[in-house]
């Protein structure tokens, strides 16, 4: 069986961030991806990135993505594709199938960077073809290139539902109505401006009450709710639809962490239960380290430091960095994380991150 | 339907160089691309049938990880087509239910 | 059931909300010439604003939240920022001839072409005037995000931000 360095299981922006990270301190780097193609969901990202200069702002998220990937290959990360890892065992071996065969490998440091999956929504008509994941339109359209809908009625306004309308549009379809549930808009009022400039109406406090249709989505019936999240009788209302989006939040992919026995926290605002990491973004299992939307959904751009600081960390770890270097490369990644989870969308996300690092500090 | 022109990813020049048959019935598509993506681009969104109440499903996920797109390809069934590209000449089925292994028909 | 106003819930800025942001220029200002309109009203880590004006004209400072501050004085409505700003939240609006000229960001396929009369949108989408395309500008370094120049009654120049949209061509 093979012994590598620092195996990091996943190729999107936490896992590219932290394997350039990792190589450029002289790290030798294996990096596991379930997918053809690395990137994660970052290269569906067709809009401008926030933030500041550090943090590639102005920038389409997908150009950004371009540039970590020339990276790897210029530090030359060995990049396992089509590889789907399905198991940690002991010894920090990891087990993976690769063009339909099976695989084990053994790793000093291994750093898990599975991202989050979307959550789904129960209303009668759910199942019909047409209801879909928002981000599944958003891989369609800025992937393939195909739409998968001509009318398209969003549910959730939060940063995913606001953008992913916009790009649809900008695919070429329209959005019949963006409804939330709840009685404001969740995401950033700019995102919010640009569809309703586009003049799709956004109605909070809405919610669907069921999608109707044959063999696909016909038509979709929305209601509104009252303070306590009730339907109001006699408020249902039909629009014309032929897709459904639901972007109604995401959940850590933490499967691969549980399994290797890691200790979790529950902390809804970062999506359920987490594994619990120190400044280090390693786990409760000494070398294995964690890093993106797995320890809770955030954005890209926090994403990418958190896999530099387990890049910079794990390196460190294994002797490629002394104690005073490492420090300061990993005090300039968190003053950047810092500066991104401020302002009334961002400091729930810093409480909550407390919150988990507390919890390390209570185990040990 | 394909996104010809777009706003920020510019022209889609690919070609579509090979075909696939659905049900029979043959489509074109562009080397490389999930047959879910072939499928969309020729309008067909019901996938399959659930086993017990023949309910039409089609994408969910469109990542490979929900299981709801899968259709019989060559053959096999509970492939999942949103992560598996096309091949020319390959034969997809809508599945009915758990589908059957079966001679490529 | 009313609507309440405010980006929060109607999802885009109100006219109190726009009239407190430190982004947005006094009308005096807009009837003396082209000057920058930063209708960003919520705090986001966010600066590219101030690193594309070439006059020094916008202020963030740090925390990078604040919103950004318009000195209308330095501004002199080149309209770098417009395509800069990652929420398409900048307009250049200018009062100062006979019909306002509104320049904003535009992201949609096809784009108008100068001459062009189109209909002219206010923040919730309703078109509510027709204008008239003076210019369309597609620089390198605006990636994409192309700042077309409508010129409309001066009764419009707080309310139109944008273009409806036009439909695409099928050349296939």
């Amino acid at each position: 069986m093979k012994t590598k360095e620092i195996a990091i299981i996943g190729a999107g922006p936490a896992g590219l961030s932290c394997a350039v990270e990792a190589a450029k301190a002289g790290a030798k780097v294996t990096l596991l991806d379930e997918n053809l193609k690395p990137g994660g969901q970052l290269f569906k990202q067709i809009h401008k990135f926030f933030g500041s200069r550090e943090h590639q702002a102005g920038t389409r998220g997908f150009r950004i993505g371009e540039q970590l990937l020339k990276e790897t290959e210029k530090l030359g990360v060995e990049v396992l594709l089509n590889a789907a890892v399905y198991g940690i065992y002991e010894n920090k071996t990891l087990a993976y199938i690769k063009d339909g065969k099976d695989y084990a490998l053994q790793a000093e440091r291994i750093v898990i960077a599975a991202g989050a999956s979307e959550n789904a929504l129960s209303f009668p008509g759910c199942t019909l073809p047409g209801v879909m994941g928002a981000g599944a339109a958003q891989t369609m359209i800025n992937v393939h290139r195909v739409l998968p809908g001509k009318k398209i009625l969003m549910v959730g306004s939060g940063n995913v539902g606001l953008i992913v309308s916009y790009q649809l549009m900008q695919a070429g379809a329209d959005v019949v109505a963006l409804i939330e549930a709840a009685p404001q808009i969740g995401g950033y009022g700019v995102h919010a401006a640009k569809i309703r400039r586009a003049g799709v109406p956004v109605y909070v406090s809405t919610t669907i009450k069921e999608v109707i249709g044959e063999e696909a989505v016909e038509r979709v019936v929305i209601t509104s709710l009252d303070e306590k999240w009730q339907p109001v009788p006699g408020t249902e209302r039909t629009l014309e639809a032929d897709t459904v989006c639901l972007a109604v939040g995401l959940s850590p992919l933490t499967e691969l962490a549980w399994m290797a026995g890691c200790e979790f926290t529950f902390i809804p605002p970062l999506g359920g239960h987490v594994p619990i990491h120190d400044e280090n973004m390693e786990t409760t299992l000494p070398g294995i380290y964690v890093a993106g939307d797995i320890t809770g959904v955030e954005e890209a751009s926090s994403a990418m430091e958190e896999g530099r600081l387990a890049g910079v960390a794990s390196a460190e770890s294994l002797g490629y960095y002394d104690e005073e270097t490492a420090k300061a490369l990993k005090d300039e990644i968190w003053q950047r994380l810092n500066s991104l989870r401020t302002g009334p969308f961002g400091e729930g996300r810093f409480k909550a991150k407390i919150r988990q690092l507390q919890a390390r500090r209570q185990l040990a | 339907m394909r996104i010809k022109h777009h706003p920020i990813l510019d022209d889609d020049t690919r070609k579509c160089n090979v075909s696939i048959i659905v049900d029979g019935k043959k489509i074109p598509a562009i080397e490389g691309e999930p047959i879910a993506a072939a499928l969309l681009a020729a309008g067909i969104r019901k996938f399959r049938e659930t086993p017990k109440y023949h309910k039409p499903r089609g994408i969910f996920c469109a990542i490979g990880r929900c299981t709801d797109c899968v259709m019989i390809v060559d053959g096999i069934p509970n492939v999942r087509t949103c992560v598996t590209p096309v091949r020319d000449g390959m034969i997809v089925q809508t599945q009915k239910g758990l589908g059957e292994w079966g001679e490529k028909s | 059931m009313m609507e309440k106003k405010g980006v929060l819930y109607q999802g885009f800025p109100s006219m109190e909300e726009l009239e407190k942001s430190p982004g947005v220029p006094s009308k005096d200002r807009i009837r003396k010439g082209p000057v920058a309109c930063i209708e960003c009203v919520q705090e986001i880590p966010c600066n590219p604003c101030e690193e594309a004006c070439p006059y020094g004209a916008i202020k963030v400072g740090k925390p990078i939240t604040n919103l950004p501050v318009l000195d209308q004085d330095k501004c002199i409505g080149c309209g770098n920022c417009i395509a800069a700003c990652p929420g398409l939240a900048i307009f250049v609006v200018n009062g100062a001839r006979e019909k306002a000229q509104i320049s904003f960001p535009y992201e949609y396929h096809p784009l108008p072409k100068r001459g062009d009369t189109v209909d002219c949108v206010d923040r919730s989408g309703k078109v509510v005037t027709s204008g008239r395309v003076l210019r369309v500008v597609k620089a390198p370094n605006y990636d994409h995000t192309a700042v077309i120049t409508v010129e409309v009654d001066q009764a419009y120049i707080d309310v139109v931000r944008s273009i409806k949209r036009l439909e695409g061509s099928d050349d296939e």
